[in-house]
């Protein structure tokens, strides 16, 4: 930290190490468009979803801004849609609604597997889904679904809407492509066919903490019960997640066994992990190919027995 | 010199009564709800949304009370732990069950326990022990250990299921 | 109605219809006039001298009232410490803290300046502007390495980083090591953790400037320690400074220590001439509050060719921290536990306490015992694989038998007494721990789940604890002119229900019913002595008093009322807060009609020997510690792949004598199982190598929630103790004390097919996993 005046070596701020946050100016826009208007025109302004992820990192005074921008009274920001296949969540859409909506745990039950691990019930019922997108924690499990369902994340700014794919979207660390002034307001994909199989697993210490590692997996099989189609990701070992693309080349064509598992998760392994002072790369490594094995089998097995209801 | 941060005024309903007071733009629901309603049956353990010991219910969800801001309850139905006893005054059949059962010790996690489990009995009112323990997995509870506290959630929920209300 | 209406008993408490409804008044929840609120600022650094503070944009900001640091506070304070309340001739350096440092830090945290301020928030916003002229100074890790030459110096003015040495000892131990059939030897590392009550620290503190006089609130276990140390500081008599405590959202040890807030609070209050708030957050309970549990142990226990103990030696390494506010008593309390319940013919251990720029340590919920039953359990199970006998086996080789009682094991415990264990019934109570988890069909069990690839594992700990500790907690019970029953008495509460506790040893002797009771406790004006609530004493020592002054006070009201209807004590009971006659139409006199007469009524002659006022003193004195004792078993399940464990089972055996509440019992016990979880697979404070603290958010710092503590089968062993009045023995660390050391063994046997070995705790996923590689990649060195 420096001084204020640029000082002198060894000089700085006493460490105050509170939990209430520095002041800031609270704006509450009625539409999206107010919202945009505002993320462009505000300097040094934050947008506030569910604030599980902003507000924790305010209250240590991690991130300081002048100006925080709420979103929750713009309703028109949340919403689940399906039509034919394709999937649209808008980003105020409260973790519990996705968790909790029978016709998406239908055609899409991996998200429904994937929230049961995302923090816990009071923080499902504020956290939205755009939140989390935007926070971009490398453990977070929403990022990791948006990557395995080739997910694009649509921006609204003054000037109209962008759509960023999810496989573009992490810049780096907790920082995705979202310019100043735009809006997060949906996440859209297209669900897998009927009948496909699923799988979302994480290590995490203690039930909805951050995940150390994380692997989640979709499956294809054709009619003669090879793998016609394969998804797989791994969240935790990177700044975002990552797509295993050379995994899902390995696994097409191929018929599940147990041997095929095993390859797999190796090849998953083999690449670059985070490390940091409590967990290492190598131990990372090691979850991440015992996750990506599991999660194949599960998945390739559900896939075997008709997919089916989350 | 700059300026001290301005106050603006909020009003919600808490435990059925309308408040209204002043607030920094800041100021979390848990602090407002504290300092200036008074209200300090609610109370703060982390203030970095792990602990849940300031579990509110803020519309009927429980919402830890230390990531919301004040200014965003305006206009809201809160319920704190001073409004969960019954209109007489008795203790609701949750509360009754935690003395029957020892559910608390030193008492200070027992407010954001009991707004949660109050909202999560409502809405799953035949709730397993398993599903009791993951729903209390956001709670921490230095003292008790925890079981005494899921034996009263199950003959809370028995209770109430027998009675025919929350 | 019987004598034992409520004691023994499952009562509700008292507490909780306040305590459920938000009624509890804690610290935070204080309101007076005019309060205005601190924040402190704090070093960011390990170690550090600093020579300026420029304050001057903190104090612009409106709403700020002061900035004060070391040289702004009282003439009373310059030079100051707080005063060390347990001095040892074995310190050789006994440094406290000072209210506020005066040129050098020793630990990240450590405060230099308090911000006083309209509000909180205020305040952390100015304390935030406070800019100082820093000097780091290379800063000791870990107490290994602050012992070793050339290591950096914890105080700069200091050669070295030794606050004491203790060396404990009996027997002819080289002898037996000479002659041993077996020598088994290891090193055990047991690492830091802290206790996070739920509620973190706090002060209140409100100057009477007519009378110099302060009023201090705190959320303390140790009330008197603090007016103790306030008077110690601003040189006042004790009438002087009241210290009342308010409701305590847990303590479990930290909070029985007195630190530099409680000094600066007060000081800052009489400065401006209002009063003053600190409450502590949870980042500066993670920073400040004082922690436990790091120690080296390297011991060697020699055995004969059966397995049993002939000798056992060894070095502790102690982790003192920064300061030492509670001396040295830690590794002692460590030190003198190792044996346990175990036979020690000779013994030595020679006892280095190290400085470090960590939080300082002090007593934690076991205080030093966890650490020394790790591995006094940790020895048996090594001596197990070195002789082939089951685990169980070598400790019923090597128990103190019941018809030994009492048993003088050869040392001296901290209140200068010999350790005589009293009462207890070590073989009985592992039997009947090893019958309630099913530990003889265990084997059969684990092989059946490994056929299925499941690893599952079974682990033993035995411990025993002195309780009880003196000198004296006391308690006056009084009737009131309205009739109720009033007990005073200096232990404060954070939980344990002494005011249910209490009440029913009260209603019993004075047969009223326990709502008819005000237990008032923790309050140095209401009770000016006073010990405090730790080392699991409250119950025998404050229990006791309350027992005896209750006696005394029956046998006065019975002297009064027979004086007045000229009857016999005898021809009298006591019922319905009333004395009547015995039989059909006797005549009554209220308790409150007594206590009127007694109070000072004109006219009205006291008899005989009768002193004024319808109340009691007692002040039991134990001769010496108590000690109960317990045997726990944990069942786990591992999962290779990953390093996680599940505890599937954990039974507990718990003998505290005389129960006088089994439902409190029972959730000190649950709650103490939950924290020694805690230590053995999650709880770790992390230091980097510069002594920053890395785990400083319980994101980071991992405690244990419903999912991973499961429900404890306990039973009860009743060994009553004739050391005090009730028969009783403390309760309140039995929980934690041997649990690190069971669900290590069970994981450890979990993974025998692996070959392991675990002497460290928590042992984490990741450290498992570790250790299987590490075990895998001998094996296949080994094999050609």
């Amino acid at each position: 930290m420096e001084g204020a005046d640029g000082a002198p070596q060894g000089r700085q701020a006493g460490y105050a190490g509170g939990v209430k946050p520095a002041p800031f100016t609270y704006h509450r826009p009625e539409t999206l468009a107010e919202a945009a208007e505002m993320a462009a025109s505000l300097e040094n302004a934050r947008l506030l979803s569910g604030g599980q992820s902003l507000m924790p990192m305010m209250n240590l005074r991690y991130v300081a801004v002048d100006h925080l921008i709420d979103l929750n009274p713009v309703a028109e920001l949340a919403g689940i849609t399906i039509d034919g296949g394709r999937v649209s969540i808008g980003a105020m859409t409260r973790q519990r609604a996705v968790l909790e909506d029978e016709t998406l745990a239908r055609c899409c039950p991996v998200m429904r597997e994937a929230l049961g691990f995302v923090g816990h019930v009071q923080t499902r019922n504020r956290g939205t889904v755009g939140g989390s997108l935007a926070h971009l924690d490398p453990a977070a499990e929403l990022p990791g679904l948006a990557a395995l369902l080739d997910a694009g994340i649509t921006l609204r700014s003054r000037d109209g809407d962008r759509t960023v794919a999810m496989a573009d979207f992490p810049r780096g660390y907790m920082t995705p492509d979202i310019r100043e002034g735009e809006v997060l307001t949906s996440l859209a994909f297209n669900a897998w066919p009927d009948g496909h199989g699923w799988d979302f697993r994480e290590f995490a210490r203690r039930h909805g903490d951050f995940a150390m590692a994380g692997a989640a997996s979709l499956i294809l099989l054709d009619r003669d019960g090879r793998i016609a189609r394969a998804a797989v990701v791994l969240i935790g070992i990177d700044d975002g997640p990552v797509r295993l693309s050379d995994v899902e080349r390995m696994l097409t064509g191929e018929t599940p066994s147990d041997d095929l598992f095993r390859a797999a998760a190796a090849l998953a392994a083999d690449r670059p992990m985070a490390a940091d002072a409590l967990v290492t790369e190598t131990y990372r490594r090691h979850l991440a190919g015992v996750l990506a094995r599991r999660s194949l089998a599960v998945a390739c097995a559900r896939a075997a027995n008709g997919g089916g209801h989350a | 010199m700059p300026d001290a941060p301005p106050k603006r005024k909020i009003t919600l309903t808490v435990n059925g009564r309308e408040y209204t007071a002043e607030a920094e733009d800041r100021y979390s629901l848990a602090d407002f709800l504290r300092h200036a309603l008074g209200l300090t049956g609610t109370h703060l353990g982390c203030e970095h949304g792990v602990c849940g010991a300031c579990t509110v219910l803020v519309d009927g969800e429980a919402v830890r009370g230390c990531l919301m801001l004040a200014v965003q309850a305006e206009g809201c139905q809160v319920t704190t732990v001073e409004g969960l006893a019954n209109a007489d005054g008795s203790l609701s059949p949750l509360q009754q069950a935690f003395m029957d059962h020892h559910g608390l010790q030193c008492g200070f996690c027992t407010p954001g326990i009991l707004t949660t489990l109050t909202a999560y009995l409502r809405d799953r009112p035949n709730a397993d022990e398993a599903e009791l323990r993951e729903a209390l997995s956001g709670n921490i509870c230095r003292c008790t250990g925890y079981d005494t506290i899921v034996r009263a959630a199950l003959a809370a929920a028995g209770a109430m299921r027998e009675g025919g209300q929350p | 109605m019987s004598s034992t209406a409520f004691v023994g008993q499952r009562v509700k408490r008292l507490e909780d219809p306040d305590l459920l409804t938000g009624k509890g008044r804690f610290l935070d929840d204080l309101k007076l006039p005019g309060l205005l609120e601190a924040a402190f600022v704090r070093s960011p650094f390990a170690h550090a001298t600093f020579t300026r503070i420029d304050a001057e944009e903190a104090r612009a900001l409106p709403g700020v009232h002061a900035v004060l640091t070391a040289k702004d506070l009282p003439s009373e304070m310059q030079g100051r410490r707080i005063l060390l309340q347990v001095p040892h001739p074995q310190i050789t350096y006994a440094v406290t803290q000072e209210p506020l440092a005066t040129s050098e830090v020793c630990f990240v945290g450590e405060a230099v300046a308090v911000v006083i301020a309209d509000g909180r928030h205020i305040a952390e916003d100015a304390a935030e502007r406070v800019v100082v002229d820093w000097e780091p100074l290379p800063a000791a890790a870990h107490c290994e390495a602050a012992l070793k030459p050339g290591a950096p110096a914890t105080h700069a003015d200091r050669a070295d980083n030794i606050a004491g040495r203790l060396a404990l000892g009996f027997g002819d131990v080289d002898a037996v090591f000479r002659n041993a059939a077996h020598v088994v030897e290891e090193r055990y590392e047991p690492h830091r953790g802290t206790g996070h009550p739920m509620e973190c620290r706090g002060v209140v503190a409100v100057h009477d400037m007519a009378g110099d006089a302060f009023r201090i609130w705190t959320s303390t276990q140790t009330p008197h320690n603090t007016q103790r140390a306030v008077i110690d500081m601003f040189g006042l008599a004790e009438d002087r400074v009241r210290v009342i405590t308010p409701d305590v959202g847990g303590g479990f040890g930290p909070k029985n220590q007195v630190y530099p807030e409680e000094l600066v609070i007060p000081a800052a209050a009489r400065l401006l001439g209002r009063p003053v708030k600190w409450a502590e957050d949870r980042r500066e309970h993670f920073l400040t509050t004082t922690q436990e549990r790091d120690q080296i142990w390297d011991v060697a226990a020699a055995i004969d060719a059966d397995g049993r103990l002939l000798g056992v030696k060894g070095t502790l390494i102690h982790d003192a921290g920064a300061y030492l506010p509670w001396g040295i008593i830690m590794p002692y309390i460590s030190a003198t536990t190792l044996p346990g319940p175990y036979k020690l013919p000779a013994y030595r251990m020679a006892v280095t306490v190290a400085f470090t720029n960590l939080v300082p340590t002090t007593p934690l919920r076991g205080a030093g015992r966890p650490q020394a039953v790790f591995a006094m359990e940790r020895l048996m199970d090594a001596i197990s694989k070195a002789t082939g006998l089951d685990p169980a086996e070598v400790r019923r080789r090597n128990f103190i038998q019941a018809s030994e009682m009492p048993y003088d094991m050869g040392l001296t415990y901290r209140d200068g007494a010999p350790v005589m264990y009293d009462t207890g019934d070590y073989p009985e109570a592992q039997a009947q721990a090893l019958a309630k988890a099913g530990y003889d069909d265990f084997p059969a069990r684990q092989k059946a789940a490994l056929a299925e690839g499941r690893h599952i594992g079974i682990g033993i700990g035995n411990y025993v604890e002195g309780t009880g500790l003196g000198p004296f907690e006391g308690a006056t019970v009084r009737i009131l002119t309205n009739g109720r029953v009033a007990i005073y008495t200096g232990a404060a509460a954070a939980g344990q229900a002494h005011r249910t506790t209490l009440a029913q040893i009260c209603a019993d002797e004075l047969k009223v019913d326990i709502s008819d009771i005000d237990v008032v406790g923790g309050d140095t004006g209401l009770m000016p002595r006073g010990a405090g609530t730790y080392a699991s004493r409250i119950t025998v020592n404050a229990g006791s008093s309350v027992r005896t002054a209750s006696a005394e006070l029956r046998g006065k009201a019975l002297a009064l009322a027979a004086a007045k209807f000229d009857v016999k004590p005898e021809d009298l009971e006591l019922s319905h807060r009333a004395v009547r006659i015995k039989g059909e139409q006797g005549d009554s006199i209220t308790f409150a009609e007594l206590a009127r007469m007694t109070s000072g009524m004109p006219g009205y002659a006291l008899p005989k020997g009768v002193k004024p006022d319808l109340e009691a003193s007692g002040y039991f004195t134990p001769p010496q510690a108590t000690y109960s004792n317990g045997s726990h078993v944990a069942e786990v399940e591992v999962d290779p792949e990953t390093g996680r464990v599940t505890i599937l089972k954990y039974t507990v055996v718990h003998d505290c004598g005389t129960v006088i509440n089994p439902m409190l019992v029972d959730g000190q016990v649950q709650g103490g199982v939950a924290h020694g979880i805690g230590n053995a697979l999650l709880e770790r404070m992390v230091f980097d190598a510069d002594a920053n603290p890395l785990t400083t958010t319980f994101a980071d710092y991992l405690m244990p929630t419903a999912e991973i503590v499961p429900a404890c089968d306990i039973v009860h062993m009743e060994s009553p103790t004739p050391l005090n009045p009730l028969g009783a023995k403390g309760a309140g660390e039995g929980g934690t004390i041997p649990a690190p050391a069971a669900i290590v063994a069970a994981v450890e046997n979990a993974l025998s097919p692996f070959g392991l070995r675990i002497t460290d705790c928590p042992v984490t996923p990741q450290r498992i996993v570790e250790l299987i590689r590490a075990a895998e990649e001998m094996s296949e060195e080994d094999t050609p």
